[in-house]
């Protein structure tokens, strides 16, 4: 798995990737969401909850893993299990930057980053570390696993990945995409059916939701809604015409024998979860965090089905049980 | 017979051919390879040629001055120019850096107040030229701009206002200033010449009511591609109201009502007999996709680079399109959406997949070899291709170019850079001598992954057709790029970033850059030196180094060179400096 890249759908931004690091968890806290208290934890093995005093301390002493590991959560479908993410974090991920097989590294070695060099510093790891939005434009190669910028010759070894050039801080456009082929994808991201933007407008909040299994997405604006039991009575109405097992494929709405209860029973049961993409492309149950922090945080909905969601975390599927 | 009656005699024969004849002839001539031929015979036919010329076509604006070309051609109608270099398009060319279409403006207000066509590929464009060249031109019909920057929405309302001719407003891929969409409802209620609109890339919206009615009272409109923000709710009320479309592109295609309005759209489009281009279809969903299918049986190119689709419905769609000829995808569509490809698509001979996510490396998603080669085997025309990838091996490509000999424009992207074959580790130079060997019909070459010098002799050697060159972060030395330039005898364009190749391979084009277009080297190891030599040997020659903040004061970080007849440059910022 390759280092996902963070990137500023609209800006180019240029801070350099050690200062983002550190930066990260300072603009949570202090932009008043402290998420970082309510991250789930994702930390290194041997750490238990998240530190919440020294939520800081703790990202700059994993280097980027923490955000790395979330991100290496969503790219593989949320599916891998909590000790999985672990594990393909620890020494791999920090120091490959593939957190993957070493047959991979190859690939690996050639990290770009639109943010040119930065020493060895935080484990050698330089680049973003979150998501894996669009770059708009803005590429340089960086370092690979702390190497130390020198000239730019690369050598014609068969390992290109031990030569990597040295650090550019400019804009160096590579892979050759257009501006606006990068922009438009930056800000539509294709990932499958949904559109991970929600579209702000005066005073309204609309982000998609979509079930698993049902034919089309809905929209809401949750700005409308003050409280989650709203917006879940809301999302029970609108979707209450789907059920995967009651319906056929194409949705076909069959409302016998089915009430807003029982769909009630379905979302807080075991069959479904109610989850949502929060700004750092996390899927994150919904819940968890008080409701202000939530609609500035989610960017969409997902109703998926509970098999899936084990992977969030084990704490947040205790949660889930807890309610039921 | 005495030498002095043969030359009358002779005299005579030519002259009893009248110039009004010859120029009448020549107005048919439209290839202006054609017409620079012409020109080269005699005298008279040079000034057949340019009294008869009505469409010039600059490649570099700055080659030529205004004043040259206005003396030459007295009866322009329609003018073509091309300004920065290609890799202005990636970022590598800082702003401000020149192409302005001002100082062309002013002389065609002068010289051809009748001027009908402009159409402008990488220029800088402010909104006053654009006011000023609505205002300067009654004539005025066809307007497009492509990658072009400096103008807003503002400049492209002052044109809709004005033009009352106006037939063609093509705005592709512009770095525009989108201030807003009310630029569309600036054309005159009793306005229906249009019959090209292009807005594809403009991200604010329009007023839909305003593009209803322009779009009804404009009969002959052939080609309608609007933003994404038109919904598919909306627009079925376009089709119905363009039944001659043949080019269609779609706003979002994203299905946000149950399917009571996809019986609408499914009518709309089967209405749609006409359409051999549709593009668009941004959020495109496996749902609204069918309602396509009925628009499909004569498309021959279809540009999917905005909609992520999958494989499965890719090639559900492919089945409902058999007369493609050019198809631009995203990799979503993975190898088995190509697959697909070389299953239904006999007749295909362009194809571009581009990257979703190009700065994502991980190599779980996108295209490999194996959906090219799937191509290759099924799509025995192809011609044109233009392959992101992050893996390919000598094998495969191989392969590929035996089962497609006719290639004429190889454009390959391994998008790491350095990257050896995968499977071999070796670098790739023999995928691309397989290119150069197989494809003698060879235009445009873009090589990338681990290449050594070896690469660069066996384009010398082989590419005998070889006009453009695109290089990246590979050969060895500077003899890759001095085989090149040795070799390759029809080579027009040659860019280079990223290599090994210093003032030895600079200097040894001395005899071959005027018979070029342009040469860019950035960041290569060409110095300040190199420069001054080449362009010291070679006065005809532009040579400009741009220098970029904090190099090395010795370093030539990014050079230009190009053949001029204007001079040098009397507009270059601050940061380019003529040698």
């Amino acid at each position: 798995m390759s280092v996902p890249l963070e990137h500023d759908y609209i800006g180019l931004s240029e801070a350099p990737p050690s200062m983002e690091g550190s930066e990260r968890p300072s603009e949570r806290t202090s932009g008043g969401l402290n998420l970082k208290a309510t991250e789930l934890r994702l930390g290194l093995p041997g750490s238990d909850s998240p530190e919440r005093d020294k939520g800081m301390v703790a990202e700059d002493k994993a280097g980027y893993p923490l955000g790395v590991l979330k991100s290496l959560l969503v790219v593989s479908g949320a599916k891998r299990g909590f000790s999985d993410a672990i594990d393909g974090g620890s020494g791999k991920w920090v120091f490959s930057g593939s957190g993957g097989s070493e047959a991979e590294s190859g690939k690996g070695g050639n990290l770009f980053s639109p943010r040119g060099v930065n020493g060895a510093g935080k484990g050698g790891l330089v680049g973003g570390s979150e998501g894996a939005n669009q770059n708009t434009g803005l590429g340089g190669p960086i370092l690979k696993d702390g190497v130390v910028p020198q000239s730019p010759k690369p050598s014609q070894e068969k390992k290109p990945q031990l030569s990597a050039p040295a650090a550019k801080a400019q804009v160096v456009g590579w892979p050759p995409i257009r501006s606006y082929r990068k922009n438009s994808m930056a800000s539509h991201p294709p990932k499958n059916d949904d559109d991970t933007e929600g579209k702000l407008g005066s005073g309204c909040l609309y982000v998609k939701v979509s079930m698993d299994g049902a034919p089309y997405l809905r929209k809401v604006d949750l700005k409308t809604y003050g409280s989650y039991r709203e917006l879940s009575s809301a999302l029970e109405k609108m979707f209450s015409c789907f059920t995967i097992g009651q319906c056929g494929s194409h949705g076909v709405p069959s409302r016998d024998g089915l009430s807003e209860s029982r769909l009630m029973d379905l979302l807080h049961g075991s069959e479904y979860v109610l989850t949502y993409e929060d700004k750092d492309s996390d899927w994150m149950l919904v819940g968890d965090v008080p409701w202000e922090m939530f609609t500035d945080s989610c960017k969409r909905m997902r109703i998926m089905k509970s098999s899936e969601a084990i992977g969030l975390a084990p704490r947040a599927m205790e949660k889930c049980k807890n309610r039921n | 017979m005495d030498p002095e009656r043969k030359k009358v005699v002779e005299r005579v024969a030519v002259s009893t051919f009248p110039d009004e004849v010859l120029e009448r002839v020549l107005v048919q001539l439209k290839s202006h390879k054609d017409r620079s031929s012409v020109s080269l015979v005699c005298h008279s036919w040079y000034d057949a040629e340019r009294f008869s010329r009505t469409h010039v076509f600059i490649a570099n604006c700055y080659s030529v001055t205004p004043e040259i070309v206005s003396r030459r051609f007295p009866n322009i109608r329609s003018v073509s120019l091309k300004g920065k270099p290609r890799f202005s398009d990636f970022n590598l060319v800082p702003p401000n850096w020149g192409a302005n279409i001002r100082s062309w403006l002013v002389m065609f207000a002068a010289k051809y107040p009748f001027l009908e066509e402009l159409r402008l590929k990488r220029m800088t464009v402010t909104d006053e030229s654009l006011e000023f060249l609505a205002l300067s031109f009654p004539n005025f019909k066809a307007l497009s701009l492509f990658s072009c920057d400096g103008f807003s929405t503002d400049g492209l309302a002052a044109i809709a206002t004005h033009c009352k001719n106006l037939a063609e407003l093509d705005i592709q891929e512009n770095d525009l200033n989108d201030k807003s969409g009310s630029w569309l409802s600036c054309f005159p209620e009793n306005f229906s010449s249009l019959e090209v609109l292009n807005f594809a890339n403009l991200s604010n919206d329009v007023n839909f009511e305003a593009l209803e009615r322009l779009v009804s009272r404009c009969k002959s409109l052939k080609v309608l591609k609007v933003n994404r923000n038109i919904t598919l709710e909306q627009l079925p009320r376009l089709l119905i109201r363009a039944p001659l479309l043949t080019e269609l592109g779609t706003g979002s295609f994203l299905q946000e009502h149950p399917a009571c309005q996809y019986s609408e759209l499914e009518n709309a489009f089967n209405k749609c007999m006409n359409l051999n281009t549709l593009s668009g279809l941004s959020e495109v969903t496996a749902l609204s996709l069918p309602a396509l299918y009925p628009a499909c049986a004569n498309l021959t190119f279809m540009n999917l680079s905005c909609a992520a689709l999958q494989s499965g419905e890719f090639a559900k769609l492919l089945v409902h399109c058999p007369c493609l000829r050019r198809l631009w995808v995203l990799d979503t569509v993975e190898d088995k959406g190509l697959e697909a490809v070389g299953s239904n698509c006999p007749l295909l001979e362009e194809l571009r997949v581009f990257p979703t996510d190009p700065f994502d490396e991980d190599t779980f998603h996108g295209v490999t070899e194996s959906g090219f080669i799937a191509v290759s085997y099924g799509c025995r025309r192809l011609s044109y291709v233009l392959y992101f990838c992050r893996q390919m091996t000598n094998a495969a490509v191989a392969t590929i170019v035996q089962n497609c000999p006719d290639f004429t424009h190889f454009r390959l992207c391994i998008m790491n850079p350095w990257q050896p074959d995968y499977q071999t580790n070796e670098p790739m130079d023999e995928a691309f001598c397989a290119v150069v060997k197989s494809c003698t019909k060879l235009q445009r070459l873009a090589v990338s992954g681990l290449l050594t010098d070896l690469t660069f002799e066996y384009i010398g050697k082989y590419a005998k057709n070889l006009e453009t060159l695109s290089v990246a972060f590979a050969g060895s030395s500077d003899w890759g790029m001095q085989c090149v330039l040795g070799g390759c005898p029809k080579l027009r364009k040659l860019e280079i970033r990223d290599c090994p190749f210093g003032n030895a391979a600079l200097l040894s084009g001395l005899d071959k850059y005027e018979s070029m277009r342009s040469l860019w080297m950035s960041d290569c190891k060409v110095t300040m030196n190199g420069c001054r030599v080449l362009a010291k040997e070679m006065p005809r020659l532009n040579v400009e180094v741009i220098k970029v903040d904090g190099s090395n004061e010795s370093q030539a970080d990014k050079v230009y060179v190009y053949r001029s007849v204007a001079g040098p440059r009397r507009d270059a910022p601050p940061f380019v400096l003529t040698l």
